[in-house]
């Protein structure tokens, strides 16, 4: 499925639209951690909670659940809040 | 991730306010001419926004600002291994990003980042800690190359074998309660958290260590971080609580003497103090500071040959703690008697309306002789003295705030 990566992630995948796999959007950022290794940690910390200021948006819709179902004709945006000056 | 890096083309800084040399001020001593290398030396620059390399050429007078790196990204520490000259570790993260550690072993050409960062085990009860920033890093002992550590916000000890590739938790007081309630919480701490710092690694012995937390006290091991003892006798705490809570404990900055590492110096969120191994009592050095002046701050800087020297940068601590330089008169104070007396070195710095702060580890020396010492401003100015405080200038400013400031030795 199609993936919007925000400017901060570019460093890992060189642009903004990618594509990945996964049944939940938890395996959907796992297949991104593969191929994109470190991409990960920088959203969701070791607990599996996201991070503050990230932002996950399935179809337009947020959602903070890692274990949302997702479908290979979904659209996931990834959003980095920016915070302080 | 290999993290492709935009550098502003070098400029040469001409020291701004440059003297003529100095005369030397120190002593020659022994070995001290093999530790005055030709090279130069660079400092490195980490800060809220990015981090900066200073080459210096040989005779420290000409600095060239090469950078940013990791441009935004807030760097709390940037170390150069002294093992081999070469290897750069980074503690960075954004205020949007999770925490990493990133690697250069050409000096700063191209950065690779860690595969695993230093993270806590993750928990199934919904308790787990999550680290927000790595904090502080330290090359382990020479016999041991390749292993770090670093201490984290939340508090954790974290060591790598593999010279900062992957981090794993160094000691079990990670997971002890009784340690993590002496960690405290965003609550308890400083503004963005309670931090782990000031990791040292005894020259004799690689298995000997000490930290500080900030809250939490000073802590030492004998196995390697497997098992600490508290080290906080003599040290005095925030008037209305009890001294033998290490919660309360609040050390600053803590630096082991190379010439005698039975002497460590501490700079304490209640004043300056010395220890003399094997006693387990530090003494209140700072009570031989001038009055006015006080022995608050955040830096300790230690001689390298020298174990009766040590220098401080004290800030307004009193009130409601502006932690700015006392009256807008910035200064350094140095002893050369293990703190008995003290002097002021302020040669050069602005003689008034200068309210800086410079945060714990932002102050460094180098291993020349004279020493030089260095240290970096909030408002983003790097000072330096060639000759142990004795004269200072700026040596780069317009900087972001900076947070750490170390001196390395390239190869």
């Amino acid at each position: 499925m199609k993936v919007l990566i925000p400017s901060p992630l570019l460093s890992y995948t060189g642009r903004a639209h990618v594509d990945a796999e996964g049944a939940t959007l938890g395996a959907l950022l796992a297949d991104l951690e593969r191929q994109y290794p470190g991409i990960r940690f920088r959203m969701i910390d070791e607990q599996d909670r996201m991070r503050r200021h990230v932002r996950f948006f399935v179809n337009g819709e947020p959602t903070f659940d890692l274990g949302l179902p997702v479908r290979p004709t979904d659209e996931i945006c990834i959003v980095q809040a920016l915070s302080g000056g | 991730m290999t993290t492709p890096k935009k550098r502003a083309a070098p400029r040469q800084t001409s020291a701004p306010g440059a003297r003529t040399p100095a005369k030397k001020s120190a002593r020659k001593t022994a070995g001290a001419s093999a530790q005055t290398g030709r090279r130069g030396l660079t400092v490195l620059i980490a800060t809220r926004k990015g981090a900066w390399l200073l080459h210096g050429d040989s005779a420290r007078r000409n600095w060239k600002v090469e950078g940013p790196h990791f441009l935004g990204h807030i760097v709390q520490h940037l170390v150069l291994d002294p093992r081999d000259g070469r290897t750069l570790l980074a503690a960075a993260k954004t205020g949007h990003l999770g925490p990493t550690v990133f690697r250069s072993t050409d000096l700063g050409k191209t950065w690779t980042e860690a595969q695993q960062p230093p993270a806590f085990p993750k928990r199934e009860d919904g308790k787990g800690r999550a680290v927000d920033h790595t904090f502080w890093l330290t090359p382990a002992h020479a016999d041991e190359p390749g292993v770090w550590y670093a201490g984290t916000s939340p508090q954790g000890l974290f060591r790598s074998d593999d010279g900062g590739v992957t981090w794993r938790g160094a000691s079990p007081i990670n997971e002890d309660p009784k340690y993590i309630a002496w960690m405290g919480t965003v609550q308890d701490g400083t503004p963005d958290g309670p931090k782990m710092h000031s990791i040292i690694v005894d020259p004799r012995d690689p298995k000997h260590l000490y930290f500080g937390m900030s809250g939490g006290g000073v802590h030492e091991s004998r196995d390697g971080g497997q098992t600490f003892s508290l080290l906080i006798d003599g040290l005095d705490v925030v008037e209305g609580f009890p001294k033998n809570d290490p919660t309360v404990h609040d050390p600053h900055c803590m630096r082991m003497c190379p010439s005698n590492p039975d002497r460590l110096y501490q700079q304490n969120h209640c004043g300056i103090y010395r220890i003399d191994r094997p006693s387990n009592t530090w003494v209140r050095i700072g009570r031989n500071m001038p009055k006015k002046v006080g022995d608050i701050g955040f830096n300790m800087v230690v001689h390298p040959r020298n174990d009766e020297t040590c220098w401080v940068l004290p800030m307004d601590g009193q009130t409601v703690w502006p932690r700015t330089s006392v009256e807008g008169k910035p200064a350094v104070y140095a002893t050369r008697n293990g703190g008995k007396t003290w002097q002021r070195q302020d040669a050069g710095m602005p003689v008034s309306q200068a309210w800086w702060t410079i945060k714990r580890q932002a102050m460094a020396g180098d291993t020349r002789d004279p020493v030089g010492l260095y240290f970096g401003t909030s408002s983003g100015e790097v000072w330096m003295s060639r000759d142990e405080g004795a004269k200072w200038q700026c040596i780069a400013r317009n900087l972001p705030e900076i947070y750490a400031v170390e001196v390395g030795e390239p190869a």
